[in-house]
């Protein structure tokens, strides 16, 4: 591939996430910025596609808006504001977001600047042939290198799975009324319905 | 450059390859469906347009395409618009990385099971924005209905698939054919069973689909998402969903019935006499025996209540699939039968 179809794609996909981006934060109605934030996550998607890294770029797809955006979606669209009142308070606030804004920019200019990531310390990652795949690089990386805190985080996310659900579960209190799926299944037709056998009428005659 | 124009000409013209059968094979699955589903209920079903009513969906599809298309006044008009193509699209795009024969796919990638996965997840937008942007209680309930239930059965169906995916030790999907070699009885149907059940099931409750058809259900919520589109709009929804059908039978030719390899490989007699026959017949000959269970059993079981839904995706489809993982993994271990040695 060219560099130049390269460039194109990879501006294309930037400026989409910067613009959605953007727009999440702009857009008065909620349910637009769930949206645009499905398009960001989508846009750094393709950029991940363009580092070779499609495992992730795959992943992402597949979970964060597959699954997580459609849970965030669902909960705003049940929460039925139809759109937020007047940007109240944005004068009033504007000083301090730009000082925060400012901020942030300075802090990741200093981290992320081109004195440490520049082209002098990290080169341009090599392109791999065909047969190069990221999935089993990752694979061979987590399950040897990193196994310890790959099984650690595991375990973290099977914690937050049980505390969650000993959270919400309340358990069977006395005197409510539930169904008990097996005994719905083993229902037969007797249980039910009596079918009567009985004698048929005589023909009318006419 | 000059290359890379005919190379991106020389692709256009696969993609059409691809998505003109597919649309055509669309047309006529409604069709099948209505003639299937009569015959079934013992009427004849549409007879009257062409011989026999082959013209029917031609006919149907023109009447939608020049209808025309209702936006409600209070909608959330932009959103209304796109809602179709969003849940077109991902259908389509999932077609790139399906093998039709030994060399026959438009992109031979290493993730492909992923990019399929990643690709289905995407439809339920289509859905929930239809449902949303309506402004209507009904369709609200209905894409509401749909989300949960598609979100629930993805679990499930990406587990059947790493069932698979460790059967077979690759993402690519040629290369999870090509694993199947061998004749009927080395397909991943036999080893992966219950897996390959969990896949159709959830499958069927991916595409919104007769007996989890709660998403639109007639006697309920009238026909749920799409109740305020009308015309063109519609028929995206419809082609959306036929699509996605037939793309979920095709997963399940590839992954679980050896996708485009003949059933008489390895049989003394039968093995040689069919060896001529393109891959692509086979393909296409198993893709019409899932349509038909589709058909069939949208014909012969009454739809589920939704709690009974919810309940049969997270209690027992998932914890079969959990299960039968360990147990492949254990079979591959020991180099169990032809599938594993």
């Amino acid at each position: 591939m060219d560099l130049l179809v390269e460039q194109i794609i990879f501006f294309a996909f930037a400026g989409m996430t910067v613009l959605a981006g953007a727009v999440v934060v702009a857009v008065r109605n909620p349910v637009h910025s769930v949206l645009a934030l499905v398009v960001a996550f989508v846009a750094s998607a393709g950029l991940w596609l363009l580092l070779e890294a499609e495992f992730l770029a795959l992943v992402l797809i597949f979970v964060y808006v597959g699954a997580v955006m459609t849970l965030f979606l669902f909960v705003v669209m049940m929460l039925n504001i139809r759109e937020l009142p007047s940007r109240e308070g944005f004068v009033r606030f504007l000083p301090l977001a730009l000082f925060a804004l400012a901020a942030i920019v300075a802090m990741m200019v200093f981290v992320i600047g081109p004195q440490h990531f520049g082209l002098a310390q990290y080169a341009i990652p090599a392109h791999h042939g065909a047969d190069y795949s990221n999935i089993r690089e990752l694979g061979l990386v987590l399950y040897t290198h990193d196994v310890y805190p790959f099984e650690l985080a595991a375990v973290l996310l099977l914690i937050a799975i049980i505390a969650a659900i000993s959270l919400s579960f309340r358990g069977r209190r006395v005197g409510t009324r539930s169904q008990v799926p097996s005994a719905q299944i083993a229902v037969k037709s007797a249980d039910r319905i009596r079918i009567i056998k009985m004698a048929s009428e005589p023909k009318v005659k006419r | 450059m000059k290359q890379d124009i005919l190379l991106l000409i020389w692709t256009v013209i696969k993609i059409v390859a691809i998505v003109l059968p597919l649309i055509i094979g669309v047309a006529y699955l409604t069709m099948a469906e209505r003639k299937v589903i009569s015959y079934m209920q013992g009427r004849i079903g549409p007879n009257r347009v062409g011989f026999g009513g082959m013209l029917q969906p031609i006919a149907d599809a023109m009447k939608l395409l020049f209808k025309e298309i209702i936006i409600p006044r209070v909608s959330n008009r932009y959103l209304f618009l796109i809602a179709p193509i969003v849940s077109f699209v991902p259908a389509l795009v999932a077609w790139a990385v399906i093998p039709f024969g030994p060399h026959l796919v438009l992109a031979n990638i290493n993730a492909g099971v992923l990019f399929v996965l990643a690709m289905t997840s995407l439809g339920v937008y289509g859905v929930l924005m239809a449902g949303w942007s309506s402004n209507s209680k009904y369709a609200m309930y209905g894409a509401m209905r749909s989300a949960a239930q598609t979100v629930s059965y993805e679990i499930a169906m990406s587990f059947a698939f790493v069932g698979v995916l460790m059967a077979a030790g690759s993402l690519n999907m040629q290369n999870i054919v090509v694993a199947q070699s061998g004749g009927f009885w080395h397909w991943y149907w036999l080893p992966l069973l219950p897996l390959f059940v969990v896949y159709w099931i959830s499958g069927v409750a991916e595409t919104n689909r007769a007996p989890f058809d709660v998403a639109e259900g007639e006697s309920e919520i009238v026909a749920g998402f799409h109740i305020e589109y009308s015309g063109i709009t519609f028929a995206l929804f419809f082609l959306a969903e036929y699509a996605s059908m037939i793309l979920i039978s095709a997963l399940a030719v590839t992954l679980f019935m050896g996708g485009w390899l003949s059933p008489f490989q390895g049989i003394p007699v039968l093995g040689a006499w069919f060896a001529w026959v393109p891959g692509l017949v086979w393909f296409v000959l198993k893709l019409c025996f899932f349509l038909y269970l589709y058909l069939w059993m949208r014909a012969t079981f009454p739809r589920y209540r939704y709690d009974q839904i919810m309940r049969l995706g997270w209690k027992i489809l998932i914890p079969v699939t959990l299960v039968w993982i360990v147990v492949t993994g254990a079979l591959i271990e020991l180099h169990v039968g032809p599938w594993f040695s």
